[in-house]
């Protein structure tokens, strides 16, 4: 006799569970549960917008409320993907507005959105709520004023790092007259200057208002004005942090500042007078997370407001920090979980890069619950990533730049292969790895080896021959996203390891050793991949084994797609190139 | 098990097993063409230069550099991996600060603006002796050797010719070809060795006495011979200078 959870009590253990990773285990158990199980997923994640088809999703979860897509791959963010790739947001909004009319939040990264995909989304979803966009582009400021003036119960308006053709200031206007539902709203990759007065109306009708992020046109001036409307802000991001040096002005800003007595999160910071810095002594107790990323402020005045950040759980920073200024965060910021360090010079070739090794290392001993860190310096010693590894262990996002390319360990010459190896072996929840700096095939052998729990692995100038990536596709039995850049690997591996690519979201690898009758090999053989080679130069002026530019290889169950543009050739779009030549044994 | 990748074999075809993984793969061989044609080619890191159209709005224009030739590693595409809004600030805020520099520039005796950073350049108060950048003509990513760690021009000949060419089976070094020994120093080979000394002049190497030559020598590139006939002419007058100067 089979005994049934009945659907009513599966629909209720399941409102408990919100992880998509547990929901997807759950819907492979049988037919039923993956019934029950779909009809009740409220938010839907899809990390590659090719990989499956906006109808599929429309049809598989009635009653989803919330949408996330992904579309470009992570190495877009350095300019390593051409412009026209793909990743248009478009058939998806159709699809939805189609089929899930209910749909309440939108959240997009790294995809290319239109003005009219902005106004369909206004026009289709009544009770639309939520809309972050990271990384985007494609819209300009016409599109964000249709959401505003549309969207009447708009909760989250986000514009993270897109690039937005900015037609002056008008869109805040068009938010309603009357009190808004405002919860978040960031414009803070806008360029052109908003009304303030616009910006003031708008604050003071926004009760809710909890999380604000300013652009730099925002003046200090503009942000005090607005600060007084809105002291219960959780998050703040200021606008450009500099004016005229006058007591007057900073007695207003310390006393607005001083007002918000509920600010938690901090950033913006841009042009910071180091004058003005004082203004934030009051809030720093209370702050949880601080972005300093923009400010070009030197060490003193950094630790200076540092020092009264006790209960600090994240901090991004300028490596105008120096190693000094890690230390000292190393002794008052105990309750850090997040560092990142980022370069002050884009040059590389600038020799006086002011953090070393020695700052990681102080932090790595001195705040215990740290467990994400995302480090840029000159050069790196295998001591140090050693004494990283052993201190914190529970470390789960590990990402070191040495900005030299192929910098040994520059006290023994050697290569950092046993520092990486410390860390994949001794962090054993370690789910994000990048790697830089002289690395040898022995490392990736560890890495391959012990990184059981990693899911996202950068690598680039590394490793000496296609052995490497064997190690790494036939060991990291978690790995779902592997991007590599300027490394001497070539066809071998690679198809070797097939099969591991269908356990994967994606592979990218560009400036490496691919032969173009590789990826037509894979091609034929994995149906179920879709392997793209993203080159300038039409692959019939050139020999099967030479070099493609890059490849980005993904497994997909929406087939072919259909909107790739000239320079990326797939086997399904370019049929003439033909079967591939190489012989298989 | 992979074997190690063997080429220069001359045959015509490539061979490649497809291993999916279930017991032991297949071994796998690939055979170049011969002279090393097909990888010698393209066989060597991209730079920003083999993408003159594909390239991205989001990149910021560089700041302009004086036209020396070797290749900067700041033009490498996506490197060091930085987000484009960042990199925009960051490169405003040098324009900002080299503008303020100008400014007060004035009255100091400064260098030329171009001219690369001191090999004894203070960091974190600890003196970083000895290491110069090296340029190969063709490689995008520059090195850095330790003089102090060599005695005389064929140590450093060796370093780089090992830097460069890699002599290891199996392995393909920055340029992707392999091995034929370079000879830097004898004019034999396709390239020669010249650096750039204190004033600014670019010299072929080997000319002066070692311990001299450390101490005047700013970085150096590995030119392609055809290139560098200017600098057997352009160089006869220093190296007069140099003779007369006492010792």
């Amino acid at each position: 006799m089979a005994l049934r959870l009945p659907s009513k009590v599966l629909k209720h253990i399941l409102s408990f569970i919100d992880s998509n990773e547990d929901r997807n285990s759950v819907s492979l158990v049988c037919k039923s549960w993956f019934e029950t199980e779909r009809k009740t997923r409220k938010r839907v994640f899809v990390g590659n917008c090719y990989a499956v088809t906006p109808a599929a999703v429309a049809r598989r979860f009635p009653e989803m409320r919330s949408l996330t897509l992904k579309g470009k791959p992570h190495f877009a963010d350095y300019n390593l993907v051409p412009d026209g790739w793909g990743g248009y947001a478009c058939p998806w909004i159709e699809a939805m507005a189609a089929k899930s009319p209910s749909l309440e939040e939108i959240r997009l990264k790294r995809m290319v959105v239109t003005d009219e995909c902005l106004e369909r989304i206004a026009a289709s979803f009544k009770d639309f709520k939520v809309l972050v966009l990271t990384s985007c582009e494609g819209f300009s400021t016409d599109g964000i004023a249709a959401i505003a003036s549309t969207c009447r119960n708009l909760r989250v308006l986000e514009l993270r790092e897109c690039i937005v053709e900015d037609l002056g200031g008008d869109w805040l206007s068009y938010f309603p007259e009357t009190s808004t539902s405002l919860v978040s709203l960031d414009f803070s990759c806008l360029d052109s200057e908003v009304k303030i007065s616009d910006l003031e109306r708008l604050v003071s009708r926004s009760p809710n208002l909890k999380s604000l992020k300013l652009n730099p046109a925002v003046t200090l001036d503009g942000l005090v004005s607005i600060l007084r409307r809105a002291p219960q802000l959780t998050e703040l991001g200021t606008g450009s942090f500099a004016a005229e040096l006058k007591p007057e002005a900073f007695t207003k800003l310390s006393k607005a500042f001083s007002n918000c007595k509920q600010l938690q999160s901090l950033s913006g910071l841009w042009d910071v007078l180091p004058e003005y810095l004082p203004a934030l002594y009051s809030v720093c107790p209370g702050l949880t997370s601080l972005n300093l990323s923009y400010a070009t402020v030197r060490m003193p005045d950094l630790v200076e407001l540092l020092r009264r950040c006790s209960k600090l759980q994240k901090l991004w920073v300028m490596d105008l920090i120096e190693d000094k200024g890690l230390e000292a965060v190393a002794s008052y910021c105990k309750e850090l979980r997040e560092l990142r360090v980022f370069p002050s010079e884009p040059d590389l070739d600038a020799t006086n890069i002011p953090v070393t090794e020695q700052g990681l290392v102080y932090v790595s001993k001195g705040c215990r619950k740290l467990e994400s860190v995302l480090y840029f310096c000159v050069q790196f010693t295998n001591a140090a990533l050693i004494t990283i590894a052993r201190k914190r262990p529970n470390l789960k996002c590990f990402r070191l730049c040495v900005i030299e390319p192929f910098a040994p360990d520059y006290k023994t010459n050697e290569p950092l292969d046993k520092g990486f190896k410390a860390i994949a072996e001794g962090c054993k929840d370690l789910r994000r790895l990048s790697v830089s700096g002289l690395l040898s095939d022995k490392a990736f052998k560890y890495i391959g080896k012990h990184a059981k729990k990693v899911r996202m692995l950068s690598i680039a100038f590394a490793g000496d021959s296609d052995l490497m990536l064997h190690h790494l596709l036939s060991g990291c039995q978690s790995l779902k996203k592997l991007e590599i850049r300027d490394c001497p690997f070539g066809d071998t591996a690679l198809l070797e390891n097939a099969a591991k690519l269908e356990t994967m979201r994606s592979l990218w690898m560009s400036s490496c050793f691919v032969s173009f009758g590789a990826c037509k090999l894979l091609s034929q053989k994995m149906p179920r991949l879709n392997v793209e080679v993203i080159d300038e130069h039409p692959p019939k002026t050139r020999p099967e084994s030479s070099p493609v530019e890059r490849i980005y290889i993904y497994r997909t169950v929406a087939g072919p797609r259909m909107d790739t543009p000239e320079f990326v050739w797939t086997l399904h779009k370019n049929p003439e190139i033909g079967v591939s030549k190489l012989a298989i044994k | 098990m992979i074997t190690e990748l063997e080429m220069g074999k001359g045959e015509s075809e490539l061979e490649l097993g497809l291993g999916l993984s279930l017991g032991g793969g297949t071994a796998a061989k690939i055979a170049g063409k011969s002279g090393g044609g097909a990888w010698g080619e393209r066989g060597r890191l991209l730079t920003a230069k083999d993408f003159p159209s594909v390239g991205s709005k989001r990149a910021a224009d560089s700041p302009s550099h004086a036209g020396s030739s070797p290749p900067r590693s700041s033009q490498v595409v996506g490197w060091p991996p930085i987000g484009s809004h960042r990199m925009n600030s960051l490169v405003n805020n040098q324009a900002t600060k080299s503008a303020r520099e100008e400014e007060e520039a004035g009255k100091k005796k400064v260098n030329d603006d171009h001219q690369p950073k001191d090999v004894t350049k203070k960091v974190n108060g600890k003196v970083q002796l000895g290491f110069i950048k090296v340029n190969m003509d063709g490689v995008a990513i520059g090195r850095k050797v330790d003089l102090n760690a060599h005695s005389s021009y064929e140590n450093l000949a060796q370093t780089l010719e090992d830097m460069f060419f890699r002599t290891n089976p199996g392995t393909i070094g920055l340029t992707g070809q392999f091995t034929k020994p370079l000879r830097l120093l004898d004019g034999s080979s396709e390239f020669v060795l010249t650096y750039e000394d204190k004033e600014g002049d670019w010299m072929l190497v080997g000319d002066v006495p070692w311990r001299m030559f450390i101490t005047s020598v700013k970085r150096l590139r590995v030119m392609k011979t055809s290139e560098a006939n200017g600098l057997a002419a352009r160089h006869q007058e220093p190296k007069e200078r140099q003779r007369n100067q006492p010792a």
